[in-house]
This record gives C-alpha cells, structure tokens and sequence, in this order.
C-alpha cells in the first residue's frame, strides 16, 4: 500500500526530456528504408541467370557497396528502434531492461556481421 | 509483462435473467456488467429485458428505467443526461461512449453495456478513475504566465487565435478516449493518455499561455508522450467528435520544430 498521492504518482519519475530523438529517427530510416529496398528488390527481381563472379563483380562497384552497406545500417538501426518500442509496451521490470540490452548487443552484432562480409566481397 | 488474460477472479460469469411484463410488445434485452468487489463474487452478466414501448430513447434511459422499475441494485454515475458533464461514460455495444448519447436503436440484437475498458471497477459501470484525473492534473490545465493581466481588463485573444482551439476545449474528461487506447491499457501508470495529451495541447496551443516551452518539455518523455503509437483508437470512440489522436501528432511535430 502507498500513501503517495495521486498527482504525486501520476508524475512519477517526471519527464526524461528525451525521445523525440526516438521518434524522429524512426520516421527517418524507414523513409530511407523505402528506396534502399526497391532499389536492392528490383536489382535483384531484373537478374534472371546471373553466375556467381557477375554477382560479386556487381557487388565490387563502389555505388552498389555503399548503397547495401547503406541498407544493412539504416535496416538494423530501424529493427533496433522498432523492437525496442514493443519491448517497452509489453515487457516491464527487471526482464525491460535485459530485453533491451540483448535486443541493442543483437542488432549492432548482425549489423557488423553484414557490413564486414559486404566490404570482405567487395575488396 | 502486459497480461493477456483475466485474473481468476476477474472471470466474468453468467449472471441473472428479469424477464419483462408479459404485456410488453416491444422488448430490448440489455447485458449489463455487474461487480460488487465487497461480496467477493466474479463479476457477472445479468440480463435484463426492457420494454421500449415505456422507455426513452437512449441507453441511460433504460438504464434509469431498469435501476428504477427492475433492479435498484445496479450502480452507474449519471449526472447532464445531454452529453456534457461526461459522467455516464461506459462501453456500449463494444464501443466506449456516452450512455445518454448513444440511440438505443442504433444497436442491432442485445444491448452489451460494461464498464469503460482495463480500470479498476468500483462497482458495476462504475470506474475508478483517480489516476485518469491526476494525470491531467500533472499537466497544469491551467493558464499558466509572467506577464500580470491588464490592470483594466481581461487577457485579449484575437478571434484567429480562439479558433486553434476549436476542436480542444469542448473536452468533457469523460475518459472514453483514454481506456479505448491500448498503450494505455499496458501502460496507464506512466503514458499520460489521450484526454490529458489533448488538455496539455488546449494550452500549448493557446495563445494568452507563455509556458509552452515547459509543457513541451514535461511532455517530451518515452512513457508520457511516446508511448502514443497512433492507433487512433482515441479519436474513433471520442462522443464529443474530437480528434485527440491529431493533437498529440501536434506535439510531437512542436517538438520536432524546436529542435530542427
């Protein structure tokens, strides 16, 4: 039982003054996200047969290195923002924070997984 | 974790049938929820026939008829019975409104009548809607200035400036917008909810008020502002025609605006 008052609960911890970066970055990288992934679909939908070296020949342009390596970043960093919305919707105490934590070690680790095998091809 | 399904004792159970005069023609059943959490009883469903032949056309009309002619046990807070005092809030034929508004014959079949959604009921239709009135509280719905009034008259508002507020100040707090929102199901105790958003913008938005500044940054929060994820739940059930859901998008944009 507490004998907090109402409006004293209801202010809680008061205001983080942060998150607007959040929502802001989120909206960002999916606008992003829209032509990073109809460029990579319709690339890869116009192929048809394409041997392996014309695939890693096409990767080893520096436009098309950049712009996969571009996706991997701008994707994971989406992922990593979306999650972490849902995590703080529906998970709470102790189990918040592991998600959150396991959920950021998750994304930056796929994200340079990614990017170092586009760059290991590419070179 | 947010929890997906009732606690044991939160069940609801069938409950009791009151049949209507046998020489009632024309008859309406209505569903209601009942729960006195002092007996120690699942909440239950009674049912209760009405004949609309000797009732008036809304649903707090039959549910006056029906605490006055067949069940005085029946519990619900009713004040205006014209839409403005927003007492009679509940959650009718699935959908969170005013009782006293809602046409009892827009509703097709049985008439469901529950509490509004995920608070704690006091009894029957009756929410517990303390931490809904201190969350508007926190937000300082009040005038808020450094400069002291004209000595000789009123603080002056071009008529440009009172329409912005159109569409915010004819919020009755009735609490229909708040309980429909699902982030505030999960997260009531720190996501401040649609009807105080919509309060906080009815002051940033006013042009007399000269802490629009503080109110972004108290608002500015992952759980008290963010947590709105656009759902637009809000501005669906809102009987007063209101569109909470833009106003919270306009304190987000504000925000945006003052860092860019």
């Amino acid at each position: 039982m507490s004998l907090r008052t109402p409006l004293s609960q209801a202010k809680g911890l008061g205001s983080a003054k942060e998150g607007a970066h959040h929502w802001w970055a989120q909206r960002l990288t999916s606008v992003a996200l829209v032509p990073l992934t109809l460029w990579l679909i319709f690339t890869l939908a116009s192929w048809g047969e394409v041997s392996y070296v014309d695939a890693i020949e096409w990767m080893q342009s520096p436009i098309v290195a950049v712009g996969l390596a571009l996706l991997v970043i701008v994707m994971f960093y989406h992922v990593q923002l979306g999650i972490q919305v849902i995590v703080e919707d529906y998970v709470h105490g102790w189990l918040k924070i592991v998600s959150l934590v396991l959920l950021n070690f998750a994304c930056i680790s796929l994200a340079f997984i990614g990017l170092f095998s586009i760059i290991k091809v590419s070179l | 974790m947010a929890q997906f399904t009732l606690p044991a004792n939160s069940v609801v159970k069938p409950g009791k049938s009151f049949a209507a005069p046998a020489s009632a023609k024309n008859i309406k059943v209505f569903k209601v929820y009942r729960y006195e959490p002092d007996s120690g009883e699942n909440p239950r469903v009674d049912s209760y026939e009405v004949d609309m032949d000797t009732c008036g056309p809304m649903v707090l009309d039959a549910l006056i008829k029906i605490k006055n002619e067949i069940d005085p046990t029946l519990t619900f807070r009713r004040s205006c019975r014209e839409g403005i005092c927003g007492s009679c809030s509940m959650n009718i034929d699935g959908l969170n409104t005013l009782a006293c508004i809602k046409a009892i014959a827009d509703i097709k079949g049985d008439v469901k009548v529950y509490p509004l959604p995920h608070m704690e009921v006091v009894k029957d239709l009756v929410p517990d809607l303390t931490n809904f009135y201190a969350q508007y509280a926190s937000i300082k719905p009040w005038m808020q200035t450094d400069t002291p009034p004209p000595p000789d008259r009123e603080r002056l508002q071009s008529k440009e400036d009172r329409e912005k507020l159109e569409g915010l100040e004819e919020c009755i707090l009735c609490a229909c917008c708040s309980t429909s929102c699902p982030s505030y199901w999960w997260n009531s105790d720190r996501y401040l909810g649609p009807a105080a958003l919509l309060a906080a913008y009815r002051w940033i938005a006013d042009s007399r008020d000269e802490a629009t500044g503080e109110r972004l940054d108290e608002l500015e929060d992952p759980f008290k502002l963010y947590r709105c994820h656009t759902i637009m739940n809000c501005t669906q059930a809102c009987p007063k025609n209101l569109n909470p859901a833009k106003a919270i998008a306009e304190i987000k944009k504000l925000i945006v605006k003052r860092r860019n």
